[in-house]
């Protein structure tokens, strides 16, 4: 059994969501191939390369794929998959984005966002706003998954495998790029950062949460997340938004200032190693998991809570 | 231009999902029941098209019980035309869900599906990549903006990173992220006016579809739970504690 690994990059360097999705890949086969595919990527792939356990790393390189155009990146892979028993893309936005396009043109299953491998056809996923844990055995010929790779550990550094490269499709006919923005930040990624610092509906303001929220994170170098309803108002971008329906992240460290802890939200952080809560309502459901709960009002607490890291030297 | 909304009756986002004891499944007895979120937010776009003189017609459409008129007639209630149930007791994987609704647009010719990039019960997000992958029309999936001019639709996507847009050709299908509108309630005299509207019952079996399950549910079974911690009393206990005791900072 053969497997592929879709990397996950930012076309300059390529993300732990990578590194982390091998882990599961080679708990279904030791043959595990990585395909990069970009623009201007390159360096991107010679970072794959270095991943240990990985056989071969496969580059791809147009405007297209360097645009992440869902139907550009089928159009590359199910050929591919001539050669491989299952594909595992990180289950980002962008890898949610074409991920199904391989299942359908291959007519199987997609086997979304699992947490565990149990054996090579069967696998664990999170349903339900992860409320519930479904095993699933596929009876497809060929498998494809998107991993939830903050479930995986991050195969180690040390391989040195070739890099070949491989022909792009042509261009989409019917799908036209127009424009990206993407949000700069010296932080560390949201789904890899060591510590997470979210923010929500309680700031009041966009204003409020960049003078409360993000000194904190910075502080701890940490990475900054928030609710939906804090996304909603406009206090935090979009792709801030941790959740059943935003990112899924499981730091050593999870501080919630100002957010009540509906189920949604907690589908997305309730795995982190320990979650703080700091929340005026003692009876907000976020202290149901938090291991240390503040009950305070933020605007207070926040501010000593600086002078008490600047005290422990932080 | 016609408009096709794909709809899914789900577990309330309210209600906390419970595993039964018997490990086969979530427990849907005496549960709420609505319309998935994301499908609301598919509805209320088609809608605005419609008030908007650029969509002609709305019809929505759900494949499940005979329970899910219900779903429909709050699309109805909303501002949808018409409706279809593809009547089913079989909660179908996300890849038969496509290849119903292809053989519906087959026959209903829309010129644009707009839905839910995902269902809040499975958790799947793949039926609308997986539609327009089987009729070959182009995607534009997590909007949080639409807009039709002519032949074409101008849609912003919500990625990793902040936001992308892309233009595509009609006929499209476009999923809805949460940002896109804010669902209205369908007023009483709406849900009255509803009533009357025309849904079409059709059985599942008389479209000729493979609709064969691909996953084998072994078991359903409850995450591991998490036990509230301790009350601290000041930000300096907070910090001490997250250095000494859990070793975080
Ligand atoms: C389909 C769907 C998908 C969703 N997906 C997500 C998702 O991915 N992520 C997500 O987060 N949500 C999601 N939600 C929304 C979710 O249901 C909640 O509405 C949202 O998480 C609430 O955000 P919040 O906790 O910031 O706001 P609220 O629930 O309003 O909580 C604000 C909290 O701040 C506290 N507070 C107020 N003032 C202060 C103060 N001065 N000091 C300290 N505390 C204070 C209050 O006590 C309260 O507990 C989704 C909902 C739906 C329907
Ligand atoms: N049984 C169904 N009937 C109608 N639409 C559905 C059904 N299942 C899924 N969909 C549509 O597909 C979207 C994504 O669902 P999923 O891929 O299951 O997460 C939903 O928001 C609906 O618009």
């Amino acid at each position: 059994m053969a497997v592929l690994v879709i990397a996950d990059h930012d076309n300059a360097s390529l993300k732990d969501n990578t590194e982390k999705t091998v882990t599961a890949a080679l708990k279904l086969s030791g043959d595990v191939d990585v395909l990069v595919a970009g623009q201007g990527c390159k360096a991107v792939a010679d970072a794959a390369a270095k991943i240990t356990g990985v056989r071969k790393v496969l580059l791809a390189e147009s405007a297209e794929l360097g645009e992440g155009l869902a139907e550009s990146m089928e159009a590359l892979v199910v050929p591919l998959m001539a050669n491989y028993d299952a594909v595992l893309t990180p289950a980002t936005s962008q890898g949610k984005n074409f991920s199904p396009r391989i299942a359908a043109k291959l007519d199987v299953a997609q086997i979304s966002e699992i947490v565990d491998v149990v054996d090579g056809s069967t696998f664990v996923r999170p349903i339900y706003a992860g409320n519930a844990l479904e095993t699933v055995q596929s009876a497809d010929a060929k498998k494809v998954i998107t991993v939830r790779a903050t479930s995986f550990k991050a195969a180690a550094d040390g391989g040195s495998a070739k890099v070949e490269t491989i022909a792009a499709p042509a261009k989409p006919a019917k799908t036209h790029f127009v424009d990206q923005k993407l949000v700069k930040s010296a932080r560390p990624e949201l789904t890899g950062a060591k510590i997470v610092v979210s923010g929500g509906r309680a700031m009041g303001s966009a204003e409020e949460f960049q003078k409360v929220i993000e000194p904190l994170a910075d502080k701890l170098g940490a990475a900054v997340g928030a609710s939906r309803a804090a996304v909603d108002a406009g206090y935090a971008p979009n792709d801030y938004q941790v959740g059943q329906t935003g990112k899924v992240v499981a730091p050593e460290l999870y501080i919630a200032i100002g957010i009540s802890g509906a189920i949604q939200h907690l589908a997305g952080m309730k795995d982190s190693k320990v979650i703080v809560a700091i929340n005026k309502d003692a009876d907000a459901p976020i202290f149901q998991v938090a291991d240390y709960g503040l009950v305070a009002d933020y605007k207070a607490a926040v501010p000593e809570l600086m002078s008490a890291l600047a005290a422990a030297g932080k | 231009m016609k408009v096709l909304v794909p709809v899914k009756r789900v577990i309330d986002y309210n209600v906390k999902a419970r595993v039964k004891p018997d490990q086969t499944g979530v427990d849907l007895a005496n549960v709420k029941m609505s319309m998935n979120p994301f499908c609301e937010i598919a509805v209320e776009e088609a809608v605005r098209l419609k008030e908007k003189g650029v969509a002609t017609e709305v019809v929505a459409v759900s494949i499940g019980p005979a329970q899910a008129q219900e779903t429909l007639r709050t699309a109805l209630a909303m501002g949808a035309d018409r409706a279809i149930l593809v009547q089913t007791s079989d909660d179908l994987e996300p890849l038969a869900v496509a290849k119903v609704l292809k053989a519906l647009v087959g026959k209903e010719s829309p010129d644009l599906v707009v839905m839910g990039k995902q269902a809040i019960d499975g958790d799947n997000n793949a039926t609308g990549q997986m539609l327009a992958t089987l009729l070959d029309w182009p995607q534009a999936t997590f909007a949080s903006a639409l807009e039709v001019s002519g032949s074409k639709a101008k849609v912003t996507r919500e990625v990793d990173g902040g936001l992308q847009t892309l233009e595509v050709d009609l006929p499209a299908v476009v999923t809805a992220d949460l940002r896109l509108n804010e669902p209205r309630y369908a007023s009483l005299p709406n849900i009255m006016k509803a009533k009357k509207k025309e849904l079409a019952v059709e059985e599942l079996a008389s479209l000729g579809v493979d609709t064969a399950p691909r996953l084998k549910v072994v078991k359903v079974t409850e995450p591991s739970k998490r036990t509230a911690g301790v009350k601290v009393e000041t930000a300096a206990d907070l910090v001490s504690k997250l250095k000494t005791e859990a070793g975080v900072l």
